[in-house]
């Protein structure tokens, strides 16, 4: 039984770019599904339920990456991913201290 | 960005004193100051911003690591500095380890585009884990700057 597979485009949104706080969001999300979820910048790979590896990408604003899941919840844990990233990680709505 | 763009030599710290999250960035700042990077003036401040940052949540990113930081309006350019701690602190961590390798940043007001790339440098080469452990196993305050240097000249993989 071959594991589903599950890619989308995302882009850094949120004008701050992927600082600790947003990615401490996206790993936390990111944990709740059992699928391997990877987000790939060039040839740079993270696991996306790392803190570390994930600031290792350096994301900033404007920045594309490629997130790609597999396991059986692979499409809704891109779907979700992709959903944070859209929304700028909620940071419009938490703005000011840094 | 490489280290020896924000890491202050003089402020680095291979054994610090306290043992709560409060009492390492205290210890951290006084480094920076004794080092003439920020003013004794700005000290208290600097120390008030940071942990107000840490209230946000938490800046201890796993593996034993932690990078307190703020902006501050007293730097007009990235201020960092390095300590460790022999036996970890409790810095209410992701993973919820005790911490005892910090990297603090102090940014200038406008510039979150060196903050980022001082971040991806510090996970970058964490994610070596020989260098990771070498780090944390440091001696003295040399002893880290040699690290960071091999760093810096890609003597770490990736």
């Amino acid at each position: 039984m071959s594991e589903a597979k599950a890619t989308r485009r995302v882009t850094v949104a949120n004008h701050t770019g992927l600082h600790i706080r947003p990615i401490s969001l996206l790993a936390k999300l990111a944990s709740q599904f059992r699928a391997r979820i990877e987000v790939v910048k060039d040839r740079q790979r993270a696991n996306a339920k790392s803190v570390l590896e994930l600031l290792s990408l350096g994301g900033q604003p404007g920045e594309e990456f490629l997130l790609e899941a597999e396991g059986e919840d692979a499409e809704a844990a891109v779907e979700a991913l992709a959903r944070l990233f859209a929304q700028g990680f909620h940071e419009d709505e938490a703005q000011t201290a840094h | 960005m490489k280290f020896a763009d924000f890491i202050t030599p003089e402020a680095i710290q291979s054994d610090l004193k306290a043992d709560d999250k409060e009492g390492v960035i205290r210890e951290m700042v006084q480094a920076l100051v004794e080092a003439g990077r920020i003013r004794a003036a700005d000290y208290e401040s600097i120390v008030k911003a940071i942990l107000s940052r840490e209230e946000l949540g938490s800046t201890g990113i796993g593996r034993g690591v932690a990078v307190p930081h703020t902006k501050h309006p007293s730097v007009d350019r990235l201020v960092g500095s390095v300590a460790i701690s022999r036996e970890g602190v409790d810095f209410d961590a992701l993973d919820g380890e005790k911490v005892n390798l910090f990297f603090l940043l102090i940014s200038p007001q406008d510039r979150p585009g060196d903050h980022l790339r001082a971040l991806e440098n510090i996970a970058r080469q964490l994610r070596d884990e020989t260098f990771c452990r070498f780090l944390k196993q440091a001696k003295s305050a040399e002893d880290i700057r040699q690290l960071l240097e091999e760093a810096d000249n890609n003597q770490f993989a990736s």
